[in-house]
């Protein structure tokens, strides 16, 4: 790491962040409805984004900063095993091109704006749905500190993240602007402000790999020197490799089914879906967003340029910033940070603001205040938004990165464990009610006690999220498993009420409401505002 | 006369859409070094390549469901708007 501040590099990236924020605060007027009181409107932009909007809205949330400092740090840390996110977010697609064009159908129909709402309103059950609703907030939480350890890992390398001796408020001071900028647009703009920033995010993103991938390897003499230094580390160390291993072959798989499987049951991910015009804009973005894939996977491979490059950091995360510092001139180098840190704000507003409409409709509204008016829905979903940042902020501060990534990995468990009610919901009302939150009860429990027990060579508990599968022997990703357990007990557990005649709740959907689609009659592109609050049909 | 849930088109779209699953997920299948290609081993290469592999497949999938959608909308009576 260089000494000092690195002035040219820093004055980038503040340029980079001032337009930005500028950018955030004027979104507001940005395809402004007439109702701007609605959750709707704030929390999902009108329902209104086009192919393209939604295109750069997805990328943007899906691909954090975090993904982009994650992925390279694992693959520089352990080679080949790191690699399954490019296999998990191929996978990611065909599983979105046939179930969300069904939930943006019957979620314009009842005006559904989370998840937990469309369970409750398919399965009559306040009970599932405030599970669902919990477990997508917990499962977010940690993803927006994660976030913050994306800045911070930008912030280190150059070099105002301060020294282990500098008073903990001058440390943290560039942080907590970055966060109170972005808790304000948020604050005031809702979704349209990472909309909009999700441009600029992108498009650095792609500058910055685009460059990358050609002039690191020219400097670094070609892949195949890369690779051979790779190899030549891994050997050395007797710990990973440039292909998975028999044994981790299992793992690989798992992971990458399981973590495509997760990933549209976050939050933050049906919040920027929902938000697109029609179906068709659905399922065209899901023959655009591999270009997303290509992108990580050549980031992927920067991890093993690190590793050419000669770059030595005990915290992993920094290896890529490091990378960049060392290989890029310092403007670049800048750039390459703005993209960074301005790819932690985008998801950032996202994650919070599907959280907020969470705690808002499913524990507010069904719980605490069931007359709400849409004005009072916002206003409340607008504040969760800013506790949810604040403690995603003091979780950083105050505890150690790794229980944020902790979590992090434990909210990948837990969200997978809703898919059942969500997806099965979908296709199918077979499903008890019950039958469901016993399956999620225990999908929760077992991954969370499966993960609490594997030990790595740096901690006790959480040491990674694979572990030997109950009956197969082979080592596989908890969060599947658990899975595979939830969706059993489900399936036996519902066959047993079905016979007892347990009273199932009351579905407010009908088949057409799942393929509905703009223009169809119920489905009109702008919502009317009092849909939104009164949530069609209680 | 009511046109069939399961149609040849509507295989295609199922085959198209799993593909990506069968060969990523028999990962015996790619996990090796050679043939390396520009530097970089096939494990690497082969994953990347499934990118634009599969995106080709759910574009196909994508245009052969429109118009599957866009036949049985011009026949309103045959399909109860049982599509997925």
């Amino acid at each position: 790491m260089k000494d000092g501040v690195n002035g040219v590099a820093l004055a980038v990236f503040i340029v980079f962040f001032l337009a930005v924020t500028v950018m955030g605060f004027l979104a507001s007027r940005w395809r402004r409805a007439e109702n701007e009181h609605s959750l709707d409107e704030w929390g999902l932009g009108g329902r209104s984004f086009g192919t393209w909007v939604t295109w750069f809205l997805l990328g943007g949330d899906l691909y954090t900063a975090y993904t982009f400092v994650a992925v390279p740090a694992a693959i520089y840390a352990a080679g080949a095993a790191g690699f399954f996110a490019v296999p998990y977010t191929i996978l990611v697609y065909p599983l979105i091109f046939t179930f969300l064009p069904r939930l943006w159908s019957v979620s314009h129909r009842h005006g559904y704006v989370t998840t937990s709402d469309f369970v409750r309103g398919r399965f009559g059950s306040k009970g599932l749905s405030l599970a669902v609703a919990l477990t997508g907030i917990l499962a977010t939480m940690p993803y927006i500190a994660l976030q913050l350890v994306g800045i911070q890992a930008v912030l280190d390398v150059m070099g105002v993240g301060g020294g282990e001796n500098t008073n903990w408020f001058i440390k943290d001071l560039p942080l907590l602007i970055a966060f109170g900028v972005l808790a304000a647009y948020t604050y005031s703009s809702g979704l349209r402000a990472p909309a909009l920033i999700a441009f600029v995010k992108d498009t650095l993103i792609y500058i910055v790999i685009a460059v990358a991938i050609i002039y690191i390897p020219i400097k670094l003499g070609g892949f195949d020197e890369i690779f051979a230094k790779a190899d030549e580390k891994f050997t050395a160390a007797g710990a990973g490799g440039l292909v998975p291993p028999e044994a981790g072959q299992w793992t690989y798989a798992t992971l990458a089914l399981g973590s495509a499987l997760a990933l549209f049951m976050y939050p933050h991910s049906i919040t920027a879906t929902l938000s697109s015009r029609s179906r068709d804009v659905i399922r065209r973005n899901t023959t655009i967003l591999p270009l997303y894939s290509l992108m990580l996977g050549l980031l992927a491979l920067l991890g093993f340029m690190a590793i050419a490059a000669g770059i030595k950091v005990t915290n992993g995360q920094l290896a890529i910033p490091q990378l960049f510092e060392t290989m890029f001139p310092d403007w670049f180098a800048g750039v390459a940070f703005a993209a960074i840190g301005i790819g932690a704000l985008v998801p950032a507003a996202i994650m919070s603001i599907a959280a907020a409409n969470l705690f808002t409709r499913n524990i507010y509204k069904d719980f605490i205040k069931p007359d709400a008016t849409p004005e009072q829905e916002t206003k409340v979903s607008k504040l969760v938004s800013l506790l949810v940042k604040v403690g995603a902020l003091a979780f950083v501060l105050t505890m150690d990165k790794t229980v944020a990534i902790n979590f992090q990995l434990l909210g990948g468990i837990w969200i997978l464990q809703t898919f059942p009610a969500l997806v099965g919901g979908l296709f199918t009302r077979w499903f008890h009610r019950w039958a469901l939150l016993a399956g999620w009860a225990v999908g929760m429990l077992y991954g969370t006690v499966a993960a609490y027990g594997v030990a790595s060579p740096t901690q006790k508990h959480f040491g990674g999220s694979s572990k030997e599968i109950p009956g197969i022997g082979e080592i596989g990703y908890i969060g599947l498993t658990a899975f595979v357990l939830n969706l059993v007990v489900t399936v036996v557990l519902t066959l047993t009420l079905r016979a007892a005649k347990a009273p199932d709740g009351v579905d407010e959907t009908s088949p057409e409401d799942y393929t509905a689609d703009a223009g169809d009659p119920g489905v009109q592109v702008e919502l009317p505002p009092a849909t939104a609050g009164a949530g069609a049909g209680h | 006369m009511k046109a069939p849930v399961v149609t040849p088109v509507r295989v295609v779209i199922a085959l198209c859409l799993v593909a990506p699953f069968v060969a990523l997920l028999w990962v015996g299948s790619y996990a090796k070094t050679d043939p390396v290609f520009a530097g970089i081993p096939f494990f690497y290469w082969y994953q990347m390549m499934w990118v634009l592999l599969s995106t080709a497949l759910t574009m196909v999938a994508f245009k052969l469901w429109q118009r599957d959608q866009r036949a049985r909308r011009s026949h309103p009576s045959q399909d109860g708007g049982a599509s997925a």
